[in-house]
C-alpha cells in the first residue's frame, strides 16, 4: 500500500479516523483513513453495502460522521454545510433539475454564486461545446437520453471550477459501449482540467481503466488503497485479489516459511511454492490466489523443471474470441480457469489429464478465505 | 446523428407517418374512452343533464305567455313608443277573465312581478274587479279605471319584455342589470342591486380561504412527503380524519369552540388575555376558519403528491452545486411543487365558491355567500329563474377559472419524463 505513497503531494481531503453508523449498532464505514492529493483520480471501488457512497456523502456534507474528522485543503468541514464546501457532484441519477432548460441547469452554480451574467453566458456557453450539446441548450432534461443527461450533469458539476468533484456510479445507467465511451471523456476531463475527482463504483474494469488509485472498500474498511497495476499484481488480501481480476484459489496449510516464500500443503494434495504476503507462519492455514493467465497447461508426463506442477483433468473449455479459457479440476478446485491463446483449447480433450505449472512469484500465499 | 437521420426519413415519408402515427393514438383513445364510458353515461344523466336544465331555467320564460297569450300575440306589433292599440287592452282584459277561471293568474302575477314591484297587486286587483269583458272599444278606459297603471308604459314594457319564450332578465338581473322602459340595459336601482357584491364577497372569501390552506397546509404537505413512511402514515390520517365525519358535525363543532362562552374565549379570558369575549363566530373570522378546516385536506393531498414525486437528489444537488437552503429551496423545490400548488388551491377555490352549509351555519348575515342564495331563491321563493342565473354566472367564473389554470399547466408540460 505504501507503494502509492512515494510522490508525497499535500493532501487536498483527508479522512482522519472516519466511523459512521447509521442505527448506532454497526458501523458502515469503520475507521477510514484516507488521503486524496491535489489533481488526483481516486476510486472507491467495492461491492454493494460497502460504504462507498456513505464515504462520499460525508465528504460531501449530506451525511454526518459518526466519528473522525474530514480535513478539505486543511480545514476540518465537518461542521461546514454542504453549500459551502465548494465540491461539484454527480448523482447516480443525475439529478438535473427538471423545471429548468439544460443552460439553465448548468448555469445554476454560477447563478447561485452571483457570476455577472455575460461571464455566465460565457461559460455555459463553454461547458455546453465541451459535451458537445450547444444545440440542446434549450431542451429540458426529461427530452433527453441517458447519456446526454449524464454528460449535462457532468457539465453542471464541473462548470464553477470546484476543488473537487465527486461521482457517485455516474455511468451506472448507461449501456456498456456508452460506459466506455463516457469513462475516456471523463478521464480525459480530468488530464486537461487538472481537477481532483472522487469516483465511486463497483465495476472494477471501470476503476482499472480510469483511476489514478483505487481504494478497495468492503465492510466498511479499507482493504488496500493503490495504483491499478499494483492492486492487480500485489493484492494484500483474498479479498482484494478476489475483487480485482479472476482469480483461481487453492486452500491449504503453510509447512515452512522461509524469508519471501513458503511452502504450502495443499489441502487436495501436492505441495506448491508460494509468495508469502499474508500468511502468519508454519501451520497456519492459507488460501492460494493464482491468475488465470500465469499459468501455463503441459501434457501429462512430460518434465519440467518449476517447483509447482500440480495434476489436472479438463474440465470444459471456453472460447472467448480474443482469448480461450480451459476449465480445469486442479486439487479439489473444480473450476480452476487457464487462460490460453484462442485456438490452443482445441488441443485439450474433455476429461484429459494434464498438467498445470506456475512459478512461484505469480502464486501468492494469502489469509483465508 | 440519430435525430438527423430521423428528420432525413421524417422528409421523405412525411404524410404516412403522420397518419399512421394519428392511427395508433385514435387506438389508444378509444381503448381509454371504452374504460370511462359507464362514468361518463353516468356523469351525462346526473351531472351534465341537471346543468343544461339550470342553464335553461336562467333564460327560460314561458309563464306569462302561457297564461297571456292573445296579450303577448298583440305586443308583438306594438312599437313601444305610446300605450299600445285598443285592441291590445281587449286581449288582455279576455286573457285575464280566461286566466281567472282557469286560476292561472298568480303565475303571471309572480313572473311579472319580479320584473316590476307591484304588478301582482296590479294584475290581482284587475282579475278581481274585471266583472265581464268590457264593450266594444271601451276595454282602454274600463281597465285604466279599474287600475291606472294600465295608462302607464312601463306595465306594458314590462309584459312585453316577460313574454318570452327565452329572456335575459334573469342573467341581467344576477349581475345587477335591467332594462330600462326604453329597452335599454342599466344599472339596476341601488336598493336591488345585490348581486355584484354578492359575488364580489363569495370570490373574497374563497380567496381568503384559498390564501389559508395554502399557507396552513404547504408545511403539513411538506412533512407528510419528508417524514419517514411510519410517522407520514399517523400524519396522513390525522390529515384525513376531517374526510371521516360530518360536514355538519365538523361546522358544529367550531360553534361549540368559538362561540362567546366557547373554549377558546374561555381559556383566553381565563389566562387574562382578555377581559371581554371575543366576537369569533357569526361573522367573517368564523366562516374562514371553518372553511378552512373543512377543504384544508384538498389542498393537502395534492400538494403532497407533487412534493412525493421530488426526488431528495434535487436539493442535494442543489446544496452541491452551492446553493443555500433558502435558494436552493425557493429556485428548485418551490417550481416543482408548483402543479401541485395550482390544483390545490383551483380545488380548494371552486369548492369554496360552492359553499352552503358552513357560511350558513358560523357567518353572520354579511357573510352569506352566493349559493346561500340560490338555496334561498330555489327553496323558499321558488325564484327558479334568478337562482339558476346565479348559478350559471357562477358556473361560468368556475370555467373561466379552470380554463386559465388549464393554460398555466399546459405551459409546464414539458417538465414531463424525469428520469428520477
Ligand atoms: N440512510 C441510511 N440509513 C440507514 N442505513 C443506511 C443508509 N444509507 C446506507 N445505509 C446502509 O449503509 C450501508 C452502506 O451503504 P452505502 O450506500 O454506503 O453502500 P455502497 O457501498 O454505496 O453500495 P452500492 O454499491 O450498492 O451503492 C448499507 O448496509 C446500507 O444499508
Ligand atoms: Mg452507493
Amino acid at each position: 500500500m505504501e507503494a502509492g505513497m512515494v510522490t508525497p503531494a499535500p493532501a487536498l481531503v483527508r479522512f482522519s479516523g472516519i466511523q459512521k453508523t447509521y442505527d448506532g449498532e454497526h458501523l458502515v464505514v469503520k475507521n477510514l483513513d484516507l488521503d486524496i492529493r491535489k489533481g488526483e483520480f481516486i476510486t472507491l471501488l467495492g461491492p454493494s453495502g460497502s460504504g462507498k457512497t456513505t464515504t462520499l456523502m460525508m465528504l460531501a456534507g449530506f451525511e454526518v460522521p459518526t466519528h473522525g474528522e474530514i480535513y478539505l485543503a486543511g480545514r476540518p468541514i465537518k461542521n461546514m454545510p454542504p453549500h459551502k464546501r465548494d465540491i461539484g457532484m454527480v448523482f447516480q441519477n443525475y439529478a438535473l433539475f427538471p423545471h429548468l432548460t439544460i443552460a439553465e441547469n448548468i448555469a445554476f452554480p454560477l447563478s447561485v454564486r452571483k457570476t455577472n451574467k455575460a461571464d455566465v453566458q460565457e461559460r455555459v456557453g463553454s461547458a455546453l461545446r465541451m459535451i458537445k450539446m450547444e444545440n440542446l441548450a434549450h431542451r429540458r432534461p426529461g427530452q433527453l437520453s441517458g447519456g446526454q443527461q449524464q454528460r449535462v450533469a457532468l457539465a453542471r458539476a464541473l462548470v464553477f471550477n470546484p476543488q473537487l468533484v465527486l461521482m457517485d456510479e455516474p455511468l451506472g445507467a448507461l449501456d456498456k459501449r456508452l460506459r466506455e465511451q463516457m469513462q475516456l471523456e471523463i478521464k480525459q476531463l480530468h488530464e486537461t482540467m487538472g481537477i481532483t475527482v472522487v469516483y465511486v463504483t463497483h465495476d472494477q474494469s471501470e476503476a482499472l481503466t480510469m483511476s489514478d488509485r483505487i481504494a478497495v472498500f468492503n465492510d466498511g474498511i479499507v482493504q488496500q488503497i493503490d495504483k491499478p497495476d499494483a492492486l492487480y499484481e500485489h493484492p494484500v488480501n483474498s479479498f482484494v485479489a478476489h475483487f480485482i481480476g479472476e482469480n483461481n484459489v487453492l486452500a491449504g496449510t503453510v509447512e515452512t516459511v522461509d524469508k519471501d516464500y513458503c511452502r504450502v500443503a495443499l489441502a487436495g494434495g501436492g505441495t506448491v511454492t508460494a509468495r508469502a504476503v499474508n500468511v502468519s507462519g508454519a501451520g497456519a492455514s492459507t488460501s492460494l490466489s493464482v491468475r488465470p493467465e500465469r499459468i501455463a497447461i503441459v501434457p501429462e508426463g512430460t518434465s519440467s523443471d518449476g517447483p509447482n506442477r500440480l495434476p489436472a483433468k479438463v474440465q470444459n473449455t471456453i472460447y472467448l474470441g480474443d482469448h480461450a479459457l480451459a476449465v480445469l479440476d486442479v486439487s479439489g478446485n473444480a473450476e480452476f480457469m487457464v487462460k490460453l491463446q484462442p485456438g490452443a483449447h482445441d488441443s485439450l480433450t474433455h476429461g484429459a489429464n494434464v498438467s498445470v505449472t506456475f512459478r512461484p512469484e505469480d502464486c501468492l500465499a494469502l489469509d483465508p478465505v | 446523428m440519430t435525430e438527423a437521420s430521423l428528420t432525413g426519413a421524417n422528409a421523405s415519408t412525411e404524410v404516412p407517418l403522420k397518419r399512421r402515427l394519428r392511427r395508433a393514438e385514435r387506438t389508444r383513445q378509444v381503448k381509454a374512452l371504452a374504460l370511462v364510458l359507464p362514468l361518463l353515461v353516468f356523469l351525462l344523466f346526473t351531472f351534465a343533464g341537471p346543468i343544461a336544465g339550470m342553464l335553461w331555467r336562467a333564460v327560460d320564460d314561458r309563464e306569462v305567455r302561457q297564461v297571456l297569450p292573445q296579450t303577448v300575440a298583440a305586443l308583438a306589433s306594438w312599437d313601444g313608443k305610446d300605450l299600445p292599440d285598443e285592441e291590445t287592452f281587449a286581449a288582455l282584459a279576455s286573457d285575464i277573465l280566461a286566466a281567472r277561471t282557469s286560476g292561472t293568474i298568480a303565475i303571471a302575477a309572480k313572473r311579472l312581478n319580479y320584473a316590476l314591484n307591484g304588478f301582482r297587486t296590479i294584475l290581482t286587483s284587475t282579475a278581481r274587479n274585471l266583472k265581464a269583458a268590457p264593450e266594444r272599444g271601451t276595454a282602454k278606459e274600463t281597465l285604466g279605471k279599474i287600475n291606472p297603471a294600465w295608462r302607464e308604459r312601463a306595465t306594458w314594457t314590462t309584459i312585453r319584455d316577460a313574454s318570452g319564450p327565452v329572456t335575459g332578465f334573469y342573467l341581467l338581473a344576477a349581475l345587477d342589470l335591467v332594462r330600462n322602459v326604453d329597452g335599454a340595459i342599466v344599472a339596476a336601482p341601488p336598493d336591488q342591486a345585490i348581486y355584484r357584491s354578492l359575488f364580489t364577497r363569495t370570490f373574497i372569501i374563497s380567496l381568503s380561504v384559498t390564501a389559508l390552506c395554502l399557507i396552513l397546509g404547504f408545511p403539513v404537505a411538506y412533512l407528510l412527503a419528508t417524514l419517514p413512511p411510519g410517522r407520514s402514515n399517523l400524519l396522513m390520517i390525522f390529515v384525513l380524519l376531517p374526510f371521516w365525519t360530518s360536514l355538519l358535525v365538523r361546522t358544529c363543532a367550531w360553534i361549540v369552540l368559538l362561540q362567546s362562552k366557547g373554549v377558546v374565549n374561555d381559556s383566553l379570558h381565563w389566562l387574562g388575555i382578555i377581559d371581554e369575549p371575543l366576537r369569533l363566530i357569526y361573522n367573517r373570522f368564523g366562516v374562514c376558519v371553518a372553511m378552512t378546516h373543512v377543504l384544508l385536506p384538498f389542498m393537502i393531498l395534492p400538494l403532497y403528491s407533487s412534493m412525493k414525486a421530488i426526488s431528495p437528489a434535487y436539493m442535494r444537488a442543489a446544496a452541491s452545486l452551492g446553493a443555500p437552503p433558502v435558494t436552493a429551496f425557493l429556485r428548485i423545490y418551490l417550481p416543482q411543487t408548483l402543479p401541485g400548488i395550482g390544483a390545490g388551491s383551483l380545488l380548494v377555490f371552486i369548492l369554496a365558491l360552492g359553499y352552503y352549509i358552513t357560511p350558513a351555519l358560523v357567518g353572520g348575515a354579511a357573510d352569506q355567500m352566493i349559493s346561500y342564495f340560490i338555496a334561498l331563491y330555489t327553496t323558499e321563493t321558488a325564484n327558479w329563474g334568478l337562482a339558476s342565473a346565479l348559478g350559471a354566472v357562477l358556473l361560468l367564473a368556475t370555467l373561466l377559472l379552470a380554463l386559465v389554470y388549464g393554460k398555466l399547466v399546459q405551459g409546464q408540460q414539458v417538465t414531463g419524463g424525469m428520469k428520477n
